[in-house]
């Protein structure tokens, strides 16, 4: 145990492993407290659909060569899942298949300008950082850190002060346009803060496992948790505790810090899932 | 001037009619139920009133400086999802906010009126519980008391009775009667029970091929000249 200490003590002198953290517990933060309405919503898919407009946009911006990445993979990717979301109110058949669509071909284009236009030697180990979050996460500048810090000081100010509204819109969506309540904006105000999420997240897990990360700690929470405000406060403690388990874990086991965050969330789940099932 | 006015309403889906030609207006005070086959178009006409759907033709004129946040409204059950993990007490509040305007959380006098409007409706005991877990007479009473919540003016119903035992209905149709009555709330209710419609509203609105709308009264007559008209 000593031990164990001693090295994560010695890690922890290394400014980017103190910045993996901090950003980790945010970011997990911020995803958990948007997860819960889009589960319930059923608005996952569009979590993923977004995860690989990321994917392209982060593509785009690294064949343009600009010095910080992540303002224009904000913008484009808050932009297209506005469209999507608007595309999706009005009901019509094949609003799946054209998030369906954006998101592969994202994913396709993203991965073919890289090719073409990289002139780094390892494109393939790059990408696959991107998708997996296998390194990326410990090449966090200073600035990254102050724009996720900033960026989910925000989201969790926003959700806050929405809270009754966010609940309303997402038990009853016709009653609160009913009675007068602006459902488009707070259908926005979630929107934004999802693309805002998966664009940070994409540092911290990869653009391929961002929808577990906000979606697993709702459903584990779910299993349990029988009221909107417990649930909500379930999944936010279920996230930040595997975030910061599966960083610790990386970093003492060296394995790649994405997959064992979500893996940590994988086990939380299922343990949620069993003391559920003994409660019933 | 009526509370609201339902103008030459011609309804449907993508151009697609489903119902023309009503006509009809609701007073402050009134019990209007709206009758009709399955399918006929009651829940698209209740929906425009509300603003959920845009008739193709004709306009819903609200009267007598009613807004939407003066509206309570439960739907059809299919509208909310099975096991959503919501309390008594969080959806019963969340009627609070069509009068919050600019206020972000719940003052101590909407916790004070949700508990009242919990109380009236029987169901205070449940106020910790889970939606889910509820008796569907007690989920009807839930979303009852969150209407009475938004407003003390008027209230839609669509098919509040339908998924209802025998019991649990009569409980709702005295429910209903006594906002009505007591309270002296609008109501405006789509039914399919016949009996209790001649018992207890004020207004008809029959909805078919050719609609009508008119008095209790005047229904009544219409109903009795059908039958003696066939036999
Ligand atoms: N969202 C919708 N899109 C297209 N057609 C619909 C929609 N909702 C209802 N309809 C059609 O409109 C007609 C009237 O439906 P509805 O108003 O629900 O009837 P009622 O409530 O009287 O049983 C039905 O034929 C139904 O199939
Ligand atoms: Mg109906």
């Amino acid at each position: 145990m000593a031990e164990i200490f001693s090295r994560l003590g010695y890690y922890f002198q290394f400014p980017f492993v103190r910045y993996a953290l901090i950003v980790g517990v945010l970011i997990s933060l911020c995803s958990a407290l948007i997860g819960v309405p889009l589960v319930l919503k059923r608005f996952s898919y569009i979590g993923d659909g977004m995860s690989h407009v990321a994917f392209g946009a982060l593509a785009i911006a690294t064949v343009l060569k600009f010095s910080n990445n992540l303002p224009f993979i904000l913008v484009v990717t808050t932009i297209i899942s506005i469209l999507l979301l608007k595309s999706g109110q009005k009901k019509k058949i094949g609003n799946d298949a054209s998030i369906a669509l954006i998101s592969v071909g994202s994913l396709a284009v993203g991965y073919l300008l890289i090719n073409l236009f990289s002139d780094k030697a390892n494109v393939s180990g790059d990408v696959c950082s991107t998708l997996f979050g296998a390194t990326s996460m410990l090449t966090l500048n200073s600035t990254d850190v102050y724009i996720s810090l900033i960026l989910s000081a925000v989201v969790i100010v926003v959700f806050i002060l929405m809270y009754n509204r966010i609940f309303s819109v997402t038990f009853d969506e016709n009653y609160s346009t009913a009675t007068g309540l602006k459902t488009g904006i707070y259908n926005l105000v979630i929107a934004v803060i999802t693309s805002v999420i998966i664009v940070l997240a994409m540092n911290l897990v990869g653009s391929l496992m961002i929808s577990a990360l906000v979606i697993i700690p709702a459903l584990s929470a779910m299993r349990i948790f029988r009221s909107f405000k417990s649930v909500t406060i379930c999944s936010v403690i279920v996230s930040v505790v595997c975030a910061v388990l599966g960083i610790l874990v990386s970093i003492l086991a060296s394995t790649p810090v994405g997959s064992t965050i979500v893996a940590a969330n994988l086990i939380c789940y299922i343990i949620f899932f069993i003391v559920g099932k003994i409660k019933k | 001037m009526a509370l609201i006015t339902c103008k030459n309403l011609k309804l449907g889906y993508e151009g697609e009619v489903v119902v023309k030609d009503i006509s009809f207006e609701i007073n402050s005070g009134d019990y209007l139920c709206i009758i009709g086959d399955n399918g006929s178009g009651k829940t698209t006409l209740v929906k425009t009133i509300l603003g959920l759907n845009k008739p193709i033709e004709g306009e819903v004129i609200f009267g007598e400086g009613l807004s939407r946040t003066d509206i309570g409204y439960l739907s059809q059950r299919t509208d909310i999802q099975k096991d959503f993990p919501a309390t008594v007490s969080e959806i019963v509040l969340s009627g609070c906010l069509s009068h919050m305007k600019h206020r972000f959380f719940y003052s101590k006098e909407d916790k004070r009126m949700a508990m009242e409007n919990m109380e009236k409706m029987g169901i205070s005991n449940l106020a910790k519980t889970c939606f889910a877990n509820l008796s569907g007479g007690q989920q009807q009473r839930t979303l009852l008391a969150r209407a009475l919540c938004s407003t003390g003016k008027i209230i839609f119903l669509d098919e509040p009775v339908s998924s209802l035992d025998p019991e649990a209905t009569e409980e709702m149709y005295e429910i209903v009667n006594d906002l009505n009555k007591k309270d002296n709330i609008t109501i405006v209710m789509i039914s399919h029970d016949i009996r209790n419609v001649e018992k207890y509203a004020s207004h008809v609105l029959s909805i078919s091929d050719k609609s009508s709308y008119g008095t209790i009264e005047e229904f009544l007559e219409g109903e009795k000249k059908g039958v003696d008209d066939n036999g």
